[in-house]
């Protein structure tokens, strides 16, 4: 039998604004528990919401990224559950009329394959606050800081059929969300989290299967991980001859394991209503303007003009176009050098590898685009070889200065100088004979093949500082002479 | 539209409304009153009537999204039950 796997998502994105949704009270992260938590979010009697503009904002962006309907009337409605990070009994969010109506995301699969993944809407709400479960004399502590922060949850059509398509659709709504920068993206705090809808079904049938949700993933590898498990699972399930739960599910990333949380027998039964203390909110066509004034460009843009204007290969303007500080550092290096195919290069290889075995964002690199772009301008004018330029890149993440004043500094010039070279490749050949005769009895075709031998003999007299180039055009012509 | 009374013992417990067994009865009866009016509503013919969101024929002001609120921790926690390292406590909840 062969199964397919159905996969929808709904992703909490937090959004940065100053304040909380509906109180004028501050979101700022790693502030000491309940200090910005004020009467409206506390749910203090007489107290009343009013709704922070910066939130639409931001939603609206959101909304013309992904080429949806923006919901001219927007209506809060009060979700209803009890629970002690909850102060007022209820979620403020919405339902039958949210801020973002359809739209989609076109995605970029590997093998130049694209997918349209639909989204269903998206919509406003606040936060819950936390609950931390340490012991505190058998009682559990609240912390409301959170309680009332801006969240847009979005919520996509089933479309993706593999972990592959789920976890790029989650990549690029992170690029998105990103460069339009109404959220940080950072995953470690919370700042997105997604839930995943998963359901299996023979290949070939119309019907979805019974669906589970795995709630609260907060990284891209347990996503993945999530999604595995939980389709072997079912297919486990319904092979044995069994039926699918509908019910919650929770992964721990740490344990590769999951369980189940509750099932829909004793699920919630929120009881929505539209909530008495909000006023629906009426987005206009200047409101919308306003926003659209504000758009930077998309990833998705940017990586088509990156094809279109660097002569990037495709998989090159993905990577680069992706994550919108990695796109803004690459063009500046280009602005430096002029050299887009090899600031590419260096922004992916060895920038990137610096980065991540430091463990920082590119915004915190040491290497400047200025210093990088300096560094690929004397690559380019043959000051130095490739193999020199990585000596001088680790020397300037060490913070030794700029590229011209670490060449000047370690005379690591590059020699191109006809006569010096002339005399080392005289040397070498003396030093050698048996290779030189082997080379100049060989079948020309496959002599290319043995000048590496020689030219290595060299950069390494040379400490790699001959210019490949022309030792190779001498030494062709002593051989062969 | 009828409800029984397994309905109402459902709906206290998700409103947490106490509702002994001996008032269950009682309950079921005065809500059933209220749902027969609700139904002959329901008979009106809204096709067409956009569903209301709020009694007022107003739209929502907004608000400019700059920090008014102090941290007024240490006067909310004064009528709180039980507090510890600027939490509040509660009975222990475990999903």
């Amino acid at each position: 039998m062969e199964w397919e796997t159905v996969i929808g998502l709904e992703v909490h994105v937090q959004l940065s604004t100053n304040t909380k949704l509906f109180s004028g009270a501050s979101t700022a992260f790693g502030a000491d528990p309940n200090t910005q938590a004020c009467a409206v979010d506390l749910a203090m009697p007489g107290t009343l919401p009013v709704a922070n503009e910066q939130a639409f904002h931001n939603a609206v962006k959101f909304g013309l990224a992904v080429n949806a309907e923006i919901g001219k009337r927007s209506v809060f409605e009060r979700k209803n559950y009890f629970y002690p990070d909850l102060p007022k009994g209820y979620q403020t969010t919405q339902l039958a009329e949210p801020i973002v109506g359809p739209g989609y995301v076109d995605l970029q699969l590997e093998g130049g394959r694209t997918k349209r993944v639909r989204i269903h809407h998206a919509h406003l709400e606040e936060d819950a606050g936390k609950s931390l479960h340490e012991d505190y004399h058998g009682m559990t502590g609240i912390d409301l800081n959170r309680a009332g922060t801006p969240l847009i949850e979005v919520v996509t059509e089933p479309d993706m059929r593999s972990a592959e398509e789920a976890v790029a659709f989650a990549r690029q709504l992170h690029n998105i969300v990103t460069s339009l920068e109404i959220c940080d993206g950072d995953m470690s705090q919370g700042s997105m989290r997604f839930d995943v809808n998963i359901s299996v079904r023979l290949k070939g049938e119309e019907e979805f299967g019974t669906r589970t949700e795995t709630k609260n993933l907060n990284s891209f590898r347990f996503m993945e991980e999530c999604i595995a498990l939980e389709v072997e699972r079912q297919i486990d399930v319904l092979e044995d001859g069994g039926k699918i739960v509908q019910e919650t599910r929770l992964y721990n990333g740490e344990t590769k394991t999951a369980r189940s949380m509750r099932t829909k027998e004793d699920s919630n039964d929120y009881r929505y209503f539209p909530c008495p203390d909000l006023l629906p909110v009426i987005i206009d066509d200047d409101f919308i303007e306003t926003v659209r004034q504000d758009m930077p460009e998309l990833p998705e843009a940017r990586r088509e003009r990156f094809i279109k204007d660097y002569d990037l290969p495709d998989y090159d303007a993905s990577q680069l176009a992706g994550d919108r500080a990695t796109a803004d550092y690459f063009e500046a290096t280009v602005k430096a050098c002029g050299e887009a195919k090899l600031a590419g290069n260096w922004v992916m290889a060895d920038l990137a590898a610096y980065l991540n075995k430091e463990e920082i964002g590119i915004a915190q690199s040491p290497v400047t685009p200025v210093m990088l772009g300096g560094l690929i301008a004397r690559i380019k004018d043959g000051t130095i070889s490739s193999k020199i330029a990585k000596k001088v890149f680790e020397a300037m993440t060490k913070g030794e200065g700029d590229a011209d004043a670490i060449i000047e500094k370690q005379g690591l010039k590059q020699v191109s100088d006809t006569g010096e070279l002339e005399k080392m490749v005289d040397d070498v050949i003396a030093n050698n004979q048996a290779q030189v005769d082997n080379y100049r009895n060989a079948d020309p075709a496959k002599r290319p093949k043995m000048l590496g031998f020689f030219v290595g003999q060299i950069m390494k007299a040379s400490k790699g500082q001959a210019n490949p180039q022309a030792v190779n055009e001498i030494l062709i012509k002593k051989l062969e002479g | 539209m009828a409800i029984a009374s397994s309905d109402i013992a459902k709906l206290a417990h998700l409103a947490r409304i106490a509702v002994s067994d001996d008032e269950v009865g009682q309950v079921t009866e005065r809500i059933s009153d209220v749902l027969a009016l609700v139904d002959q509503l329901q008979a009106v013919d809204t096709a067409g009537v956009k569903p209301m969101a709020h009694p007022l024929d107003a739209t929502q002001r907004l608000r400019a999204d700059q920090v008014t609120e102090p941290n007024e921790r240490e006067h909310f926690q004064a009528i709180a039950p039980a507090t510890e390292d600027g939490l509040y406590l509660v009975p222990r909840v475990i999903e």
